[in-house]
């Protein structure tokens, strides 16, 4: 058994509530950032592009998990965050200020466009966000000057204080910039949580009726909530299109969107580690697959990653609703608590009792 | 003084009057109670002072400021604090957490300072800390403090929305049936922290309640309500005797009933 002794209100206030949870992620950074000796070029890539995968996960789950509206229009961010990155580089500006002026913009515009979709609930601002990823398609299409149309873009070369960005020729340097964006959004994320923004958020997303008669201004705090997501989503749609080189229209489709939205559901919906493992299972399952494919002998089968990734989707809403983090939780609850773990500990009380009428 | 003034409120749905004309005035200090049957409109006076709803005439003013001139979030700043008939609390949050939302309208760092945890953040949280803290040791939920709400029975639920009310720190409590669903002694807890609520912190109270035992124990003065009509206003023991509000509970045939008992016996 584990025992957590509180002496100090700043046990909860600070980012890591003590010295062994402080070392567990010290290690990790270590680990991390000497990954690139351990693994090769190749699953360094990979490892890369779970990180970008992170990143725009947690732009979702900060609207979803946190504030509980749902997108499935992401991927318009994510094209948006991309293609202004690209125009501020070709303006001139060098690649930090450019990628982080195109966070900036994304959720300044995300922020705009959620204003007339505030008083949309559940399935109506599900709806309403698959239009607008539906409708990013055609204006990347239509806006040719700027997005280069079809045709696309090939990814201008990056550079950091003189540093070159290269995915072929050093592969660490993508990795490092990856990780370093991974853990900046991830630590904004954490500092919202424990802000009064961030309660407003979990408020909003729990009872809006309650939130209102606390002085939480429900409209103010959706918007925010769109434009910080929509910000981490540009930030990592921009990474996702320089990383694979070359990106156009189909690159950000809406099927991203979706693919996003499993990602965080499976990783587990309002936890900052459920999009990192999302983004691990989302981002390995093909080369999981391929690899199983091979060794049974069989040519590729066409579809088979959506398809199993929508079977595991369904068996992880049936059976665990709180995702990968949440089966992890309900572990170390029970090896902390062992031999005094209860079977129904996470079972929740079901209630009949709510207000939504008074809308 | 009055700190609360309804002077004149109507409010329909379609046809339905759900109150009809009805004015009142909830001096700064004190304990006021508004009950009537199922469907009298009491919740509708709380929602119209919280502005859920909008009265189609009269006026609702608080300390002299009109509170139709405001929306729903910023009655909480004015110093209205509620709880609700069926808990509305945070489900997937601790209770530390719901209380520290009821912290909301204190705060005063900007978006930057709070997305880079700098400046007078930390000091700030700090604070609101301590303020909850007090509230829990005033309603003694110390064990509940890192417990979610979900899996909380309904009597702590109960407490810990009457906490989260208090966190704001406000000048008028307004209680939705703070004891229906309670257990006896649990009933009796609500009794003394409703007492301690107004003699320490001096917070005027304004609750609706069935529980006319508990209102007579804690209120000074009671409206009861029918139809969304005014039907009797003065002490609890005013009230409960008055014709109209034995009528309206247990209908015109026992009034007469009792009243033809009476004259029987003379």
């Amino acid at each position: 058994m584990r025992f957590h002794f509180k002496t100090s209100y700043d046990q909860d206030i600070r980012l890591f509530p003590d010295w062994w949870n402080f070392s567990l992620y010290v290690a990790l950074l270590l680990l991390m950032l000497v990954l690139p000796w351990l693994i090769d070029g190749f699953y360094l890539g990979e490892v890369t592009n779970v990180l970008i995968w992170a990143v725009a996960g947690l732009g979702l789950m900060l609207l979803t998990g946190q504030t509980g509206q749902v997108s499935l229009g992401h991927s318009a961010f994510m094209a948006l965050g991309c293609y202004s990155c690209v125009n501020f580089m070709e303006l001139g500006l060098p690649f930090l200020a450019a990628f982080l002026l195109a966070g900036i913009v994304t959720g300044i515009i995300g922020a705009i466009i959620a204003i007339p979709a505030l008083k949309l609930h559940g399935v109506y601002l599900a709806i309403f966000t698959l239009a607008l990823a539906i409708l990013a398609d055609d204006l990347i299409v239509i806006l040719e000057p700027w997005t280069g149309g079809v045709n696309g873009y090939f990814a201008p070369v990056i550079e950091i204080f003189g540093i070159e960005i290269n995915r072929w020729a050093a592969p660490e340097t993508w990795y490092y910039l990856a990780l370093g964006t991974s853990i900046f959004v991830a630590l904004l994320y954490r500092n919202l949580l424990r802000s009064p923004l961030g309660r407003a958020f979990a408020a909003v997303r729990d009872s809006e009726i309650s939130a209102q008669a606390m002085g939480v201004d429900v409209a103010r705090t959706k918007t925010l909530a769109f434009g910080l997501s929509c910000a981490f989503a540009g930030l990592g749609g921009a990474l996702m299109g320089l990383f694979a080189g070359a990106f156009n229209n189909e690159t950000f489709n809406f099927l991203i969107a979706i693919q996003l939205l499993m990602m965080i559901i499976i990783g587990g919906l309002g936890f900052i580690h459920g999009a990192f493992l999302g983004a691990i299972v989302i981002a390995f399952l093909p080369q999981f697959l391929s690899i199983l494919t091979d060794n049974l002998g069989s040519a590729s089968i066409p579809g088979l990653e959506t398809g199993v990734f929508g079977m595991i989707l369904i068996a992880f809403i049936l059976f665990e609703p709180m995702g990968l983090y949440g089966r992890w939780l309900k572990i170390r609850t029970w090896l902390e608590l062992f031999p005094f773990a209860r079977r129904d500990m996470f079972r929740r009380q079901k209630t009949y009792l709510k207000t939504e009428r008074l809308r | 003084m009055s700190l609360l003034e309804l002077d004149g409120v109507t409010l329909k749905f379609g046809g339905v009057t759900a109150v009809n004309n009805l004015s009142m005035s909830v001096n700064e200090g004190e304990v006021f109670a508004l009950v009537g049957p199922n469907g009298a409109g009491k919740s509708t006076v709380f929602n119209m002072i919280s502005r859920f709803y909008r009265p189609v005439r009269g006026s609702i003013r608080f300390d002299g400021e009109d509170l139709l001139n405001h929306r729903a979030h910023e009655i909480a700043n004015l110093g209205i604090a509620r709880t609700f008939q069926n808990i509305e609390l945070f489900e997937r949050a601790t209770v530390l957490q719901n209380l520290l939302v009821g912290r909301h309208r204190h705060r005063r760092s900007t978006l930057p300072e709070q997305l880079f945890f700098a400046g007078r953040i930390r000091a700030e949280e700090r604070e609101h800390r301590h303020a909850v803290e007090e509230v829990i040791d005033f309603l003694d939920l110390q064990v509940y403090r890192d417990k979610m709400i979900a899996g909380l029975p309904y009597g702590v639920r109960k407490v810990v929305e009457l906490a989260r009310a208090l966190a704001t720190k406000p000048r008028l409590l307004l209680l939705d049936e703070p004891a229906s669903g309670l257990s006896v002694e649990e009933t009796q807890d609500m009794r003394w922290w409703i007492d301690d609520i107004r003699r320490q912190m001096g917070i005027t109270v304004l609750m609706v309640e069935h529980d006319m035992g508990l209102v007579s124990k804690v209120c000074d003065r009671v409206l009861a309500l029918a139809d969304g009509a005014k039907l009797a206003e003065g002490t609890p023991a005013e009230v409960q005797s008055h014709p109209a509000v034995i009528e309206a509970y247990l209908g015109t045939s026992a009034v007469s009933k009792t009243a033809n008992a009476q004259g029987e016996r003379v």
